[in-house]
């Protein structure tokens, strides 16, 4: 395996939920052809509305649950049935933290057990003080000091903050390669969100974990991640550089979501005028045909009701490509065909206008 | 013109009448909330002195924790026990009715039952976070606007409640066909336009709106508030926007106040809060929120913890946390001053303060 080669990887993955209503059964199809790529030392970011799938990602990555469709490669190795040995040792090389601190944690239990379990659970046979050691080396990582005090609280005794970081020194504890971070940020307030972010970042980059943040905050997506990958109703529709994709977006949904985003250098544009409605996303046990976004898109055209649109790329940079799953950055033939159906279903108004 | 440039040039006294545009609407005074009693209370909001001006919309921000939404429950008086209101006024000002005279400032939290129905959704209506746990799950959203409508309009007609209903909802962008839905049919986007339909029903001076779109994707959120900016020019009521969500805060609002551990530590001018903020805390949250777009930017963030209300520390609430506190600062709580440089805001530290240097408590 080569040092540039990616730590987990997840090839055309989809999931899918079985609904039954009243005399009829169907799929919601959360998670569709689903392709990441997680690296050593990187941060990549899956932003997404609720809904979008971000999450049945990061849970099918961390094998809470099956995929129905598609292939896990954990160091270019196809994974086996969640089972035996295997699975106890991928469990321990991907670890995940949850979004909400107040229920991740046992109430009961203190700090330092939360800690000390995965560590008796996967490591080699350590004796009482070697744990304690241990768990106190974990505590200062998070930057939970004095480690001591710390160790001795429960959880009721934590700020948000304090509690995400047991639940990271929680993660760590196993030696993971690769940490899934599901909003971690999300429930913690606003001036503690960033020394979270800090932590996860100096992991990444420093220790060398790869790193996956699933946020609905593409500004932080921007700050935080090497790469940040778009997700759209169940389908990744943009990914690229960090800076490349918040900065430059092609694929409309990725420019309507950034255009969304509060922004206090932008005073004034919600005045005057009714408000746009730009609908809402679709239901996914009925996806729309085509490209997923179409129905809401402004620049929809006919092919994108009719073809799911490959990935096409739209430029790079910083060692990754930057791609769009558009059919408006279709090179010129596929783009011409394209533009030709849609020059003979408007004939009639273009002559019209002439 | 002219008149507006030489008032422009001349200095401005700080305590000068209040123009048209900021006639006080609603002024809280002193306000103290307690959650307990005796020794063990926790003081929730500590002394807050605010003011919303007709037809403004100001911000209310700060972490959990901080008060906020205590302060938005006091003033409508739906704070529920263990929470207590321990001190301060709320003035409300009715508007003066057709060329009679302006009837004195009534005192919301002296109000009796039968005053408060009256006072509330007629003059002032609250939208909370969840629109889904404030709307009633087995009537649909037409019934629950015509019930508001019933009982603060006796003799109204079945007719004329379901057509104003009907209004209402179009009127924050429901469609009318939704108008026998049940709230398990509407989307969390339409939901929260129900709600804010229903607190426009009877027309109000002041919308209380308690983190209106924090539950909703930002797509969602973003129409919401488009819908609201459009109709507070059209209704022309006084917003009082709280969130801890300072970015859209800085966005929408008219002047933005920040409150951390129950009190009041700055109120300005979004512009002024965004570009020149003043207090060390507003700093720091101005400095967490990492820009979308425009160069990037180092993010400084707070460190330590957010405070524990029931061990704060003395003097300023926030000098643990505080990069520039010193002595005074963890021994005399920080009163609110019209710093000398702003007179549009008020801030509560003891940097720059010009009795800095002299031990005046």
């Amino acid at each position: 395996m080569r040092p540039d080669d990616p730590v987990l990887e997840a090839r055309d993955v989809s999931r899918h939920y079985p609904v039954r209503h009243v005399g009829r059964r169907g799929v919601v199809h959360a998670v569709d052809d689903v392709s990441l790529a997680l690296f050593r030392g990187r941060i990549t970011a899956v932003v997404g509305e609720s809904g979008s799938g971000k999450s049945t990602i990061a849970r099918v990555l961390a094998r809470l649950e099956p995929p129905t469709s598609g292939e896990l490669r954990l160091d270019g190795e196809p994974v086996g049935k969640p089972r035996g040995q295997a699975f106890r040792k991928y469990l321990g090389q991907v670890q995940m933290i949850f979004q909400d601190p107040f229920a991740s944690l046992n109430p009961i239990h203190t700090v330092e057990h939360h800690i000390a379990r995965p560590l008796k659970l996967h490591g080699p046979p350590r004796s009482k003080a070697e744990v304690h050691a241990e768990v106190l080396a974990l505590l200062e990582r998070v930057s939970l000091t004095p480690a001591e005090q710390f160790a001795r609280k429960r959880p009721h005794e934590l700020s948000g903050g304090q509690r995400q970081r047991v639940s990271i020194a929680r993660a760590l504890a196993v030696r993971p390669e690769v940490l899934l971070a599901d909003e971690p940020v999300s429930m913690l307030d606003v001036s503690i969100r960033l020394g979270v972010l800090n932590l996860l970042q100096r992991l990444g980059h420093d220790d060398g974990l790869a790193l996956l943040y699933i946020t609905h905050d593409i500004a932080s997506a921007r700050y935080f991640a090497d790469s940040v990958q778009v997700m759209y109703a169940g389908r990744l529709v943009e990914g690229g550089p960090a800076e490349a994709v918040t900065q430059e977006p092609a694929h409309p949904y990725t420019r309507l979501l950034i255009d969304s985003a509060p922004d206090p250098d932008r005073r004034g544009v919600l005045d005057g005028g009714r408000a746009e409605r730009l609908g809402e996303a679709p239901d996914l046990s009925d996806p729309p045909s085509g490209c997923r976004f179409h129905p809401r898109c402004p620049l929809a055209m006919p092919v994108c009701e009719e073809k799911a649109p490959p990935k096409f790329s739209v430029g790079g940079g910083a060692g990754e490509e930057h791609w769009a799953a558009c059919w408006l950055h279709a090179p010129e033939e596929q783009q011409e065909q394209a533009q030709e159906q849609e020059a003979q279903d408007q004939h009639p108004m273009t002559t019209g206008r002439r | 013109m002219t008149a507006t440039d030489t008032t422009a040039d001349a200095a401005v006294p700080p305590a000068r009448d209040p123009g048209p545009g900021r006639e006080p609407l609603l002024e809280i005074k002193g306000l103290t909330v307690d959650y307990g009693e005796g020794a063990g209370a926790v003081h929730a909001v500590d002394n807050v002195d605010i003011t919303l001006h007709r037809a403004e919309t100001l911000g209310l921000a700060g972490e959990s924790g901080s008060g906020k939404s205590t302060l938005a429950h006091a003033v409508t008086r739906l704070l529920r026990p263990p929470g207590r209101i321990t001190g301060g006024q709320v003035l409300y000002h009715r508007r003066a009715k057709d060329g009679g005279p302006v009837p004195p400032p009534v005192d919301v939290l002296a109000m009796n039952p039968a005053e408060l129905r009256a006072f509330r959704w007629e003059e002032i209506a609250i939208v909370f976070q969840s629109a889904m746990n404030a709307l009633n799950p087995v009537h649909n959203v037409a019934a629950q606007i015509a019930d508001t409508l019933r009982a603060h309009r006796p003799g109204i007609t079945r007719e004329q409640c379901r057509e104003r209903a009907a209004h209402l909802l179009t009127t924050v962008g429901v469609p009318a066909a939704r108008m026998k839905a049940y709230p398990h049919e509407l989307s969390g986007g339409m939901r929260q336009r129900v709600m804010i339909a229903m607190a426009l029903a009877l027309d109000p001076d002041v919308l209380v709106l308690d983190e209106p779109t924090t539950a909703l994707d930002v797509v969602v959120q973003r129409e919401v508030l488009a819908e609201l900016v459009r109709l507070r020019e059209e209704f022309g009521f006084a917003v009082l926007f709280i969130t801890h969500d300072l970015s859209l805060l800085l966005e929408v609002a008219d002047r933005v106040a920040i409150m951390y551990a129950g009190r009041l530590v700055e109120s300005a001018p979004a512009q002024a809060v965004y570009h020149e903020p003043e207090h060390p805390y507003t700093r720091g949250l101005v400095g967490s929120f990492p820009p979308l777009r425009g160069p990037r930017r180092e993010l400084t963030g707070i460190g330590g913890s957010p405070p524990d209300l029931r061990s704060l520390p003395p003097g300023c609430a926030f000098s643990p946390r505080c990069g520039h506190a010193f002595d005074r600062c963890r021994r005399d709580i920080p009163l609110l001053r019209v710093p000398p440089a702003a007179p549009e805001r008020l801030v509560a530290c003891h940097l720059d303060d010009p009795d800095g240097g002299s031990d005046a408590t």
